[in-house]
């Protein structure tokens, strides 16, 4: 290839590309609202490749549009063109930067993956790491009888993305054809997620029927819900609001009409939630409750 | 510029053999073993399907321009939606450019007269008519409505009979891609003309060798999953029942083990087209053959090892979900060389805005895009928030449509005369590409915002703040439905009164131009004789001489 | 004017042409191109059983147990077939057609044998293809083995049927005897992987 005039030109070519990369990557505008802890991690990783995507497509669209333009055949030439069959250190480089970029991308994507706790699966009830199945069956009549807190879904969540320690708040999720139900260990069911702002949330995810998947937008997060293999999310919820849940696997015809909310609420809402809903679904269990409340 | 002038092999009558010396129009409806007739067969076959498809996804863009399902009944929308995926796979792009380019070209810019087994080619094809009727047929049973993934248990549980029809159909189809590949693997080793080493068999042919290695080591993988599927429907297995100790994953892993490869089985051959076309408009010697060969094969291995990257929030263990992630982000690279080299191309070219030309220049920006989204999906985390979301529709819509339908415009623009002996329209051909490229634009990009904005795929009713945004699309898909009307006046047209054009109208400088266009029967009375590479444009002090392609 | 080299040479020399007539070598490449696409299957089979196997706790699970003897049996017969179908080779390569018809003969024999003794083992094994995941995978994958064995009879019987004619096969002209062959070899060691993962490992466990 002829020596690109290192002129003014490709200084302002890169200048102007560069800005208006840097430009898109921090105006994206693509995502809803943040509302999670892991929200940020998945939007500034977004947005750093999409940077980089809009300088390569500026560049690279630019480059063949220009030439298509300036290379055009000029009335009466039959010519052929230049002659040319390859350029050693220019193919060279656009192989080796790159395969820079990806290998770059690769490493922060597996240190977004670590913070958004993709590595601790299976650590949502905190004594159960990466275990294989058949150990599984052979524990769980001994976890059932240990500590009645932990464990009182039967669960043995594999995959997902989880996290270190115990809960703040557990909630079972159960994906059925069409609906999302949601089960509390104070022995609450409902229809809609209500969970406590900066608390951290595991939810144990099962499906009931079919494949269904457990996306909150909002949260950046998602999760399939598998008949025969449990999951499970960890995460917090950073803003009080409610937001959509959504259905985002195929799971029969009306799969688009599988929406919820979570409602993210105060700790004082939520305990006010959780005390209602308790009276309200198991009146046997109030004299206990209302026994409390008098200490 | 002199029209070539040929000495056409039709004006001698002493063909070779028993055959014919031009096949009639209904040769076209028989079981005809000629490789000429059979690509022929695909190209029309399947282009009536990719109308079919487009019909489906017209309807349901229809639907979709209102949040409510108040258009056909959701299960409706499933089963087109489940067909418009796997005709566009199944009997649109993979026949179209494997089955239909891949037979019609591969032997002639090899000098060869024939595929190596051409009774097996015919077999190929006529195992597709009756793997679309299965799928159409399936329709009368509700249609299969899993989706083209379909997974386990949904398509365990759902319209049983088309769920069915529709496993036959792809496992039709995918013995007859083995057999094909098997066919067009045997052609290039053994059949080139002797004095056509490797390195200077074209790169369409280069592009047909990595389709084919992947087809045959990835397609068995699918048909197993696809056997297993139907036993669990109809004969009582329950390799797939999560409650009878079955796995849902399995199949997962078996589907995409196929299916992603799948996608550059349906981008390699149109990238061997690109770096057919482009040479050819541009005048100019492809830049880089030997890097653009490399990164073939290197997309054909490493992407036999990037499936699980569907599977991101499925039940997939941490160190697969970046294992994966970090090949998916390598086979950027080789893509990138190639997206290079064809702009190094165009460098210093004198670039004729031919239709074909045009459509591989959309080509290369639109899949600039595709490429570029596709990267960001390729990482695990973004990828658990854009998984099943428009974002994805969009990403493969770009690849897909953006690059394998413009691709297989081009190759039609490009080669039609050639397998008609006649031009097509320029004129009609340019509004055709605008029409398309604006439709294409206008549908997909805005389809980004949708998926990241938090819209799930494969749902007939959304969220009423989505409206505007599809209602744009859905204009933009009825604008891509009104483009291909040009392009199929001009077809038929140009087919019966269009200019004749001579045996090498484009000046171009592989073994398909060497003969009458056309091609009589068994391609060549005598094999031509190879004294150059096929991209020696403006080279070697060549003869000045208008391009007089052919001999007798 | 142009600049597009039109090699005049182009024009007249003559080449030896690749002809779809007589390309012999052409079909034993295919077969084998064939035969490396058709593994996968099975190995695509072999993956899903080693990940179930994996999965269980036990596996075989009880009640679906194997039985060692017959299979030992039946593998013995189907490895010695490879080595007599090898005599038939061996035979027509010198010429001698009446040998390669002798050892054939015997092959498609022992091929038959196999089968019967399969279907033995299926009619007193005690269970069916759908009992459990295991009975499944039992099944599916001696089922579709022996769907190749019954094909690869049938590629046998063709030879035979073909080489009644004199000259048919020759010392120099026998690829279909060579490709029923390899067939025949590829369908025996598909059966050595396979009774390893069903009936040895079912020992291990």
């Amino acid at each position: 290839m002829k020596q690109l005039p290192a002129s003014i030109w490709t200084l302002t070519v890169g200048v102007v590309v560069t800005l208006i990369a840097l430009w898109a990557g921090n105006h994206s505008g693509f995502f809803p609202e943040q509302a999670s802890l892991q929200a940020p991690l998945v939007d500034n990783f977004f947005n750093l490749m999409f940077m980089i995507a809009v300088a390569l497509f500026l560049l690279v669209a630019g480059t063949i549009i220009f030439f298509t333009i300036r290379f055009r055949q000029r009335p009466g030439d039959e010519e052929d063109g230049v002659p040319l069959e390859g350029d050693f250190a220019l193919e060279a480089y656009w192989t080796l930067i790159p395969a820079v970029i990806v290998i770059v991308l690769g490493i922060y994507s597996v240190e977004v993956f670590t913070q958004m706790g993709g590595f601790a699966p299976g650590g949502g009830g905190g004594n159960h790491l990466f275990m294989s199945h058949h150990q599984h069956h052979e524990m769980k009549t001994q976890l059932v009888s240990d500590d009645p807190a932990e464990n009182a879904p039967e669960f043995k969540a594999e995959y997902g993305l989880g996290g270190a320690g115990k809960p703040d708040v557990t909630v079972t999720v159960t994906g059925m054809q069409y609906a999302w139900i949601f089960n509390y260990p104070e022995g609450i069911t409902a229809g809609e997620l209500h969970i406590p702002v900066n608390k951290s949330v595991q939810l144990n995810i099962k499906a009931a029927d079919v494949i269904h998947s457990f996306w909150v937008p909002q949260f950046r997060l998602k999760q399939d819900a598998i008949p025969g293999h449990d999951t499970e999310l960890r995460f917090t919820a950073t803003k009080v609001g409610d937001y959509p849940v959504v259905c985002a696997e195929l799971c029969g015809g009306y799969h688009g009409a599988m929406r919820t909310r979570v409602y993210v609420h105060t700790q004082e809402e939520y305990d006010q939630w959780l005390k209602e809903n308790q009276f309200a679904q198991n009146p046997d269990l109030s004299g206990a409750v209302a026994v409390n409340s008098e200490d | 510029m002199a029209q070539a002038q040929l000495p056409v092999s039709g004006e001698l009558p002493q063909v070779s053999g028993h055959h014919p010396t031009a096949w009639k129009w209904y040769d076209y409806f028989t079981f005809n073993v000629d490789h000429k007739v059979i690509g022929i067969q695909y190209l029309v076959f399947s282009f009536v399907f990719y109308l079919l498809g487009g019909l489906m996804a017209v309807v349901m863009r229809t639907e979709l321009y209102t949040p409510d399902a108040d258009v056909i009944d959701p299960n409706l929308y499933n089963a087109l939606l489940t067909n418009h995926g796997t005709i566009m796979i199944f009997g649109w792009i993979v026949p179209a450019a494997i089955g239909g380019f891949g037979n019609f070209l591969v032997p002639l810019m090899i000098g060869a007269r024939d595929m190596a087994f051409p009774r097996l080619n015919a077999l190929a094809f006529w195992m597709l008519p009756p793997a679309g009727l299965l799928l159409l047929g399936s329709f009368i049973f509700g249609g299969a409505q899993a989706g083209w993934t379909s997974y386990p248990p949904l398509s365990l549980i759902t319209a049983n009979t088309a769920q069915s029809m529709w496993c036959l159909s792809i496992i039709l189809a995918g013995t007859s891609s083995i057999l094909g590949s098997v066919n067009f693997v045997v052609t290039m080793v053994k059949m080139r003309v002797p004095s056509m080493p490797w390195d200077k068999m074209p790169l369409f042919c280069w592009a047909m060798m990595a389709t084919s290695i992947l087809a045959l080591l990835s397609t068995p993988v699918l048909a197993i999953g696809l056997i297993l599927l139907l036993f669990d429907i109809n004969f009582g297995t329950s390799f797939f029942k999560p409650d009878a100790g079955g796995n849902v994953i399995i199949y997962q892993h078996l589907f995409w083990f196929y299916s992603h490869p799948a996608v550059y089985l349906m981008i390699l051959p149109i990238f061997g087209i690109m770096s057919e076309v482009i040479p050819v408009h541009a005048r100019k010697p492809i830049f880089g053959y030997k890097a653009i060969v490399g990164s073939s094969m290197v997309i054909c291995m490493v992407g036999l090892f990037v499936w699980v990257h569907h599977m991101f929030t499925s039940g997939t263990p941490p160190w697969m979900r970046m294992f994966f992630t970090v090949s998916t982000l390598i086979v950027a690279v080789p893509t990138g060389v190639k997206i290079f080299s064809w702009t190094a191309t165009l460098w210093g070219g004198k670039i004729r805005y031919t239709s074909a030309m045009l459509f591989a220049i959309g080509l290369l920006i639109m899949f600039v895009v595709g490429g570029l989204s596709g990267v960001t999906l390729g990482t695990a985390p973004v990828d658990i928030h854009m998984h099943d979301t428009y974002y994805v529709v969009a990403h493969f819509h770009y690849v897909l449509f953006g690059g394998s339908v413009f691709g297989l415009y081009a190759g039609i623009y490009h080669w039609f005369p050639k397998m008609t002996g006649r031009m097509l329209n320029e004129p009609l051909g340019k509004v055709h590409f605008l029409l398309t490229l604006i439709g294409a634009n206008l549908t997909f990009l805005p389809m980004h915002v949708l998926g990241t904005q938090g819209m799930p795929r494969r749902v007939a009713m959304y969220d009423p703040q989505f409206t505007q945004i599809n209602q744009i699309c859905t204009i933009g898909a009825f604008v891509l439905a009104f483009s291909v009307i040009p392009f199929l006046v001009n077809v038929i047209w140009s087919w019966g009164w269009g200019e004749k054009a001579s045996g090498n109208p484009w000046r171009a400088l592989t073994l398909e131009w060497t003969t009458a266009s056309p091609p009589i029967i068994e391609n060549w009375h005598r094999l031509p004789v190879l004294t150059h590479g096929p991209y020696d444009y403006g080279m070697n002090g060549h003869d000045t001489s208008p391009a007089i392609a052919t001999h007798s | 004017m142009t600049t597009a080299p039109t090699p005049p040479e182009l024009a007249i020399q003559e080449e030896l042409p690749v002809d779809d007539h007589e390309h012999h070598d052409f079909r034993m490449f295919g077969l084998l191109t064939f035969l490396v696409s058709e593994s996968l299957m099975f190995g695509a089979l072999f993956a899903v059983f080693l990940i179930f196997r994996g999965e269980f706790p036990q596996w075989p699970p009880e009640e679906t147990e194997v039985e060692l003897l017959l299979p030992a049996i039946n593998t013995v017969i189907l490895v010695s077939s490879s080595f007599v179908i090898h005599y038939g080779d061996v035979a027509i390569k010198k010429g001698n057609v009446a040998g390669l018809r002798k050892w054939y003969w015997v092959t498609a024999l022992m091929g038959a044998i196999f089968l019967a003794g399969q279907a033995y083992e299926y009619a007193t094994l005690g269970y069916g293809l759908t009992t459990n995941v295991f009975a499944n995978c039992f099944y599916i994958m001696t089922g579709f083995h022996g769907l190749h064995v019954f094909v690869g009879i049938l590629l046998i019987l063709g030879v035979l049927w073909r080489s009644r004619v004199p000259g048919h096969y020759t010392a120099e002209k026998h690829v279909g005897v060579e490709m029923a062959e390899i067939y025949w070899h590829f369908v025996d060691i598909i059966w050595i992987v396979l009774f390893v993962l069903i009936y040895v490992l079912a020992l291990v466990n």
